[in-house]
């Protein structure tokens, strides 16, 4: 019986990779461990081995083809004294491959129609999510099938909903995903400010565990660029010192989740210097990296720590959405004077947007930003929640809700004034959280809107937070921990009373 | 037991090796020779650092400092002899929140430091900081930081910075036996020595951790051997004796200057006054105190030695009176000088205006 060799899956949140090269051709006896192919995933490049013995029989995706979906079915092999047969379902990869450039607010969801269906049962109890840094090795009879997660669902609302940076009519824009952004956005400012390095682990010389350094090191070399030791508490407390001594650190946290044994550095360091020497000494430092919930990865890794750093005076807290503002919001932080945490997305990283095509494109820290202009009812939100909030508010357009959709963009200090306008005009409000709900960002916003916007209420402000527990690692339980578009249109309509 | 007699007879044959140095090693320091003016000088900032923590403690006493304050009391020499061998202005400076004294031995003047501990606008950190979290970036003193251990790693930063920005300086990190024990310390060690940062790391090993005596709290309790893992070299000084410490200190120096990375020193101390203001001191006798006192004090040392040159009473007797007036001075001032503005309270939270 053929075997089909799938597109394999290699990270936690991997939708689709370049099928970068065949080490085999058709006709080719291959042995368990031999490698096929190599595969470039948004992170790296992996290679993918043969699990069972046969030859190869047919090449169905052939190398250098892009945005291959996971699953999608690239080889076929007969199994050792077998005829060669043709695929059976590889109508998958043609669409997969036809994606372009600029499509990505229509992409579709990974389940979706683009995608081929998910293969019967047979080897479900073989296949395994595997953890990014692990060369893998996929069973070739066991689909790594996308299962129905919440964060998929998350990626999913970010890519299909659509944002336009905000810059004078006619400036040029290009396609470009979050990731690349945020690194464009550190080798700006490196050109122009020696003071500025970067530092962290695997930041140099593994081009970044989630790539966002991909290239630095070998444009600004080892003195700039400086992969670290696994060593949090150290590396935060010298980057703080280095910038108390005049340097302009940006400490990459691999996630915010290690940032935790870093905290103390962050918060009794960083961010009451300034205010503790009387203004003498300042602490110009960035730490950034992803946050939040990523997929599959467990309680351990998925977190939101926003309203922990929000909380701390002395510390300016970014956490973008699009490319574009995470572009010119990172550039801002870097020249800020005062210490950030610049939080990131790691769902977010592979969505792209249009991001301006300007010299030097820097936005103002602590302005929130009108997403969609709406009547109704204001929807608040912050990074990847903004693309649920989006995507709530065109299926509330359908049932004829008018929806505002604000992007906070900064978390602290926190854009009163826009919040209030906006409430001023739609009378009604919900947040929308990817976090837990306890003394929360949503929380926040809830206590301005009483404090200062009581009058402009015409309905209690509700939110849509994840549920209030450690994120579990099951497919469905994640999913149901999550928020979810669903419930963003439900409260909308409660506001509203519809 | 026939196994274990093997096992003890090879471990004993083992020990009874001599150790081979597998790398370069500082030379043992020698004592420093000082002019008679320069241990004039030395002795004048001691007892300027303990006649000024003196008068602190008073003015605790009498309500004018609140909070946390701790004295460098009987620790003076080990300020006062370090840096007086750093280049103010090029080399820095960090330690924790026993940190009036290494402020006085920078030569930063009594009254804003005093005026810092009573909580005056006149004091260094606008009367914001108060006895733990002084600053003076002039003089390239970083603080001042009242989290036990975090001046390591940040002093580790500040010394990346000097090699970074290659401007020939060298940073001093002050620590204490307790802070010895954190784990970002040996985080800092590894990331030092892997990047040959120059870094002084100085630990001020007064015996106790609060009230816990390094032979309670230390399983290594030579503390001088805690970099060796991170191949850190590390001297064990006499840290009642400002010239032995000057001497360590133009060893470290040398030492890191060349290029050859972090070294640390441990500096063998012992501090009168309890571990702060309110601290009883239960945990040991008056009678060690008093021992100490007698035998090694550092101030009471190098009055002998200037005797021993030649220096008359009389001389010294003018010094004790001057260090007086400044002292008083610095009190009067502290206390007189107006709280902060009610401003004040919002300003310096942020650098910027967003």
């Amino acid at each position: 019986m053929p075997i089909e060799l799938k597109m394999p899956a290699l990270s936690p949140t991997m939708e689709e990779g370049t099928l970068a090269k065949w080490l085999v051709k058709e006709g080719d006896e291959v042995k368990s461990g031999d490698i096929l192919a190599e595969i470039e995933t948004d992170k790296a490049t992996m290679e993918f081995e043969a699990v069972d013995e046969g030859t190869i029989s047919k090449i169905v995706v052939p190398e250098g083809t892009d945005e291959v979906k996971v699953g999608a079915v690239i080889a076929i092999m007969a199994a050792d004294g077998e005829e060669s047969l043709s695929p059976s379902r590889g109508e998958g990869q043609a669409s997969a491959a036809s994606q372009g450039e600029g499509s990505g607010d229509s992409r579709p969801s990974p389940d979706g129609a683009g995608a081929p269906p998910p293969s019967p049962l047979q080897g479900e109890g073989k296949q395994v999510e595997q953890p990014s840094d692990q060369r893998t090795e996929v069973h070739s009879d066991a689909t790594p099938h996308q299962m129905e997660t919440g964060a998929r669902d998350l990626v999913a609302a970010a890519a299909r909903t659509h944002e336009d940076p905000e810059v004078p009519a006619g400036t040029e824009t290009a396609r470009q995903t979050v990731r690349e952004a945020l690194r464009d956005a550190m080798a700006e400012e490196m050109r122009k400010d020696e003071r500025v390095f970067v530092m962290g682990e695997e930041v140099a010389e593994y081009q970044g565990a989630y790539k966002v350094t991909q290239g630095l090191l070998d444009e600004f070399g080892p003195g700039r660029v400086v992969d670290t030791p696994i060593t949090e508490y150290g590396f935060a407390g010298l980057g703080t010192g280095a910038a108390m001594g005049g340097l302009r650190p940006i400490v990459e946290f691999m996630t915010f989740n290690f940032a935790m044994q870093a905290i103390d550095h962050i918060i009794n360091s960083a961010a009451k210097t300034n205010y503790m020497s009387g203004g003498q000494m300042r602490c110009p430092i960035v730490f950034r990296g992803p946050n939040g919930a990523a997929a599959r990865v467990g309680a351990q890794h998925s977190q939101n720590y926003g309203p922990w750093y929000a909380n701390v005076p002395g510390l300016v807290v970014i956490a973008p959405y699009s490319a574009a503002d995470a572009k010119g919001l990172l550039k801002a932080a870097i020249r800020s004077e005062d210490p950030v945490v610049f939080l990131e997305n790691e769902l977010l990283y592979g969505q792209s947007f249009d991001v301006p095509k300007l010299d030097d494109y820097v936005l103002p820290i602590g302005k929130a930003r009108v997403a969609r202009e709406g009547r109704d009812v204001t929807l608040v939100s912050y990074s990847i929640g903004v693309g649920v909030a989006l995507e709530a508010a065109e299926t509330l357009a359908q049932e004829g809700i008018d929806a505002e959709v604000i992007d906070l963009r900064t978390l602290r200090p926190l854009d009163r004034q826009t919040v209030l306008a906006s409430l001023k005009k739609t009378n009604r409000m919900v947040c929308v959280e990817e976090g837990w709900p306890t003394c929360s960002i949503a929380a926040e916003i809830m206590a301005i809107a009483m404090e200062d916007g009581f009058d402009d209420l015409d309905a209690p402000v509700l939110r849509v937070t994840d549920v209030d527990v450690p994120l579990p690692y099951a497919a469905n339980l994640e999913k149901m921990a999550l928020i979810k578009t669903a419930d963003v249109v439900a409260a909308a309509k409660k506001v509203c009373y519809r | 037991m026939a196994k274990a007699a093997t096992l003890k007879s090879a471990g004993a044959g083992t020990a009874a090796a001599p150790a081979t140095p597998n790398r370069e090693r500082p030379p043992e320091p020698k004592r420093y020779q000082p002019s008679q003016e320069e241990l004039l000088g030395f002795y004048r900032q001691m007892l300027l650092i303990r006649r000024f923590e003196e008068r602190a403690g008073q003015l605790y006493g009498l309500g004018f400092i609140g909070g946390f304050c701790h004295l460098y009391i009987g620790q003076e020499a080990v300020a006062v002899g370090l840096q007086s061998a750093m280049e103010p202005g090029k080399d820095s400076v960090i330690t924790g929140y026993r940190d009036h004294g290494h402020m006085l031995a920078y030569g930063i003047d009594p009254k804003i430091i005093m005026a810092e501990l009573t909580g005056r606008a006149a004091g260094i950190s606008k009367g914001k900081g108060g006895s733990m979290h002084m600053f003076s970036v002039e003089h390239k003193f970083y603080g001042g930081h009242g989290i036990v251990g975090a001046q390591v790693s940040l002093g580790t930063g500040l010394a990346f910075g000097h090699k970074y920005k290659q401007d020939g300086g060298v940073c001093l990190a002050y620590f204490g036996d307790g802070a010895a024990n954190q784990g970002q310390v040996y985080e800092s060690f590894n990331m030092a020595e892997l990047w040959k940062l120059p870094i002084i790391y100085v630990i001020e090993n007064n015996q106790y951790a609060m009230g816990t005596s390094v032979n309670r709290s230390s399983a290594e309790d030579q503390l001088y051997k805690r970099g060796e893992s991170f191949r850190i070299s590390g001297l064990q000084v006499d840290g009642m004796d400002v010239l032995a410490v000057r001497g360590a200190a133009e060893t470290a120096l040398d030492w890191v200057r060349s290029g050859k990375g972090p070294i640390l020193l441990e500096l063998k101390t012992y501090r009168y006054r309890g571990h702060s203001m309110s601290d009883p001191a239960k945990y040991r006798s008056r009678e060690e105190v008093q021992a100490v006192r007698d035998k090694s004090d550092p101030i009471e040392h190098a009055k002998r030695e200037l005797e021993g040159m030649g220096v008359a009473e009389d001389e010294l007797k003018k010094i004790d009176a001057e260090i007086k007036r400044i002292v008083v001075e610095a009190a009067d001032f502290a206390e007189q000088s107006p709280e902060p503005e009610a401003g004040e309270l919002y300003t310096d939270v942020l650098v910027e205006d967003y």
